[in-house]
């Protein structure tokens, strides 16, 4: 019970104490450094979303780890605004291409759609109450894949503080842990009462 | 000449070394088109600075820049033309002025510039140049190394008159 804590705690901290030693960061101003970890910081929230909605997390199960997800979920949100607005006072015009879908670089494109998703995220989840409990879930999950597919691609493509093997491995964990909640909760199912639209089967 | 017949890549990539060591009298009557000139790339010119002052060489050195500059069309050879370079660098930011600095090019219109080494920002390890000097179109590059320990990068201007 207390290994997926273990691989949990490993599988974020190691890629963040990784790029915390890049040599790179001795040649970044403060700005531009808070920015890059706040991506970073981002990417290891997300292996705690699908984790806490399928309820896998010892200690962090039902309502508690609903509420929880929803507090990761402001904090993703928050963090990518720290993320964007860092890199924009580091180089504007860099920026400015990358949300413009100007930029040359192949990665920005899949950030800034990731971005998007994830503020449509977090706006649905003000209507929460407003939607059909169905309708509410399929447009959650949607969101929420473009989010990690798009946020997963962008990561992968920068060559950047982050270590390699480190960065690719947490990657493979958001990605696998996001499949596996999805094929658990087959969140496209209709349910039968609303009991079982709020709370996630053990 | 049989492998620039059976290989594209190879011919665009050799093309700006046997220009460079002019020889291009060999290649270049066989298109008929002439040689296109070189569009900017997206992203060439953030962070650029006016009049970057012609320097021996950014800051400490120990990175090389080069390049060729040619006339489209003929293909020719531009001598005397100012290339501007900038990049993030160990010795500055993209922005800084410390960053930039500017050279000419040889009667085969061949730059070369030392600069501080590049290191990679906002994703990839790049760097930026520019021609503005009016007498032909304004062109910003921005390339992109192969790898982030390269200790070199090449960039080719192919200049249309205004």
């Amino acid at each position: 019970m207390i290994l997926i804590w273990v691989v949990l705690a490993t599988a974020i901290c190691v890629p963040v104490a990784a790029a915390a030693a890049s040599p790179l960061l001795a040649w970044r101003g403060l700005v531009y450094i808070l920015a890059g970890f706040a991506g970073i910081i981002a990417l290891g929230l997300m292996l705690f979303q699908p984790l806490l909605i399928g309820g896998y997390l010892p200690g962090l199960s039902g309502r508690i780890g609903r509420r929880t997800h929803r507090w990761i979920g402001g904090a993703l949100v928050m963090a990518v605004v720290i993320h964007v607005g860092g890199l924009w006072i580091t180089s504007p015009p860099d920026m400015i291409d990358a949300l413009t879908f100007t930029s040359p670089t192949p990665f920005s494109p899949f950030g800034v759609i990731a971005m998007w998703a994830i503020f449509a995220v977090a706006l649905l989840a003000t209507l929460r109450r407003r939607l059909r409990p169905r309708t509410w879930r399929i447009a959650h999950t949607f969101l929420a894949i473009v989010f990690v597919v798009g946020s997963v691609v962008h990561g992968i493509l920068i060559e950047g503080a982050m270590e390699t093997v480190s960065k690719v491995a947490l990657c493979a964990l958001v990605l696998a842990a996001t499949i596996k909640v999805m094929a658990d909760l087959r969140v496209w199912k209709k349910r039968a009462t609303l009991r079982e639209e709020s709370v996630a089967p053990r | 000449m049989t492998t620039v017949v059976l290989n594209r890549r190879n011919l665009l990539a050799a093309g700006g070394f046997v220009l460079a060591a002019g020889v291009s009298g060999l290649l270049l009557p066989a298109r008929a088109e002439g040689v296109a000139p070189t569009d900017s790339m997206s992203g060439g010119s953030n962070n650029y600075r006016k009049g970057a002052p012609v320097v021996d060489r950014i800051g400490k050195g120990g990175f090389w820049m080069s390049g060729t500059v040619r006339r489209a069309g003929d293909g020719a050879p531009l001598a005397g033309q100012r290339v501007q370079i900038w990049a993030h660098t160990i010795e500055g930011q993209e922005h800084e002025p410390q960053s930039h600095g500017a050279t000419l090019t040889d009667k085969n219109g061949v730059f070369r510039l030392e600069m501080p080494q590049i290191i990679p920002i906002f994703g990839q390890p790049h760097g930026h140049l520019a021609y503005d000097s009016g007498e032909f179109k304004t062109v910003f590059l921005r390339p992109v190394m192969r790898s982030a320990k390269e200790t070199s990068l090449e960039a080719h201007f192919v200049l249309q008159p205004v």
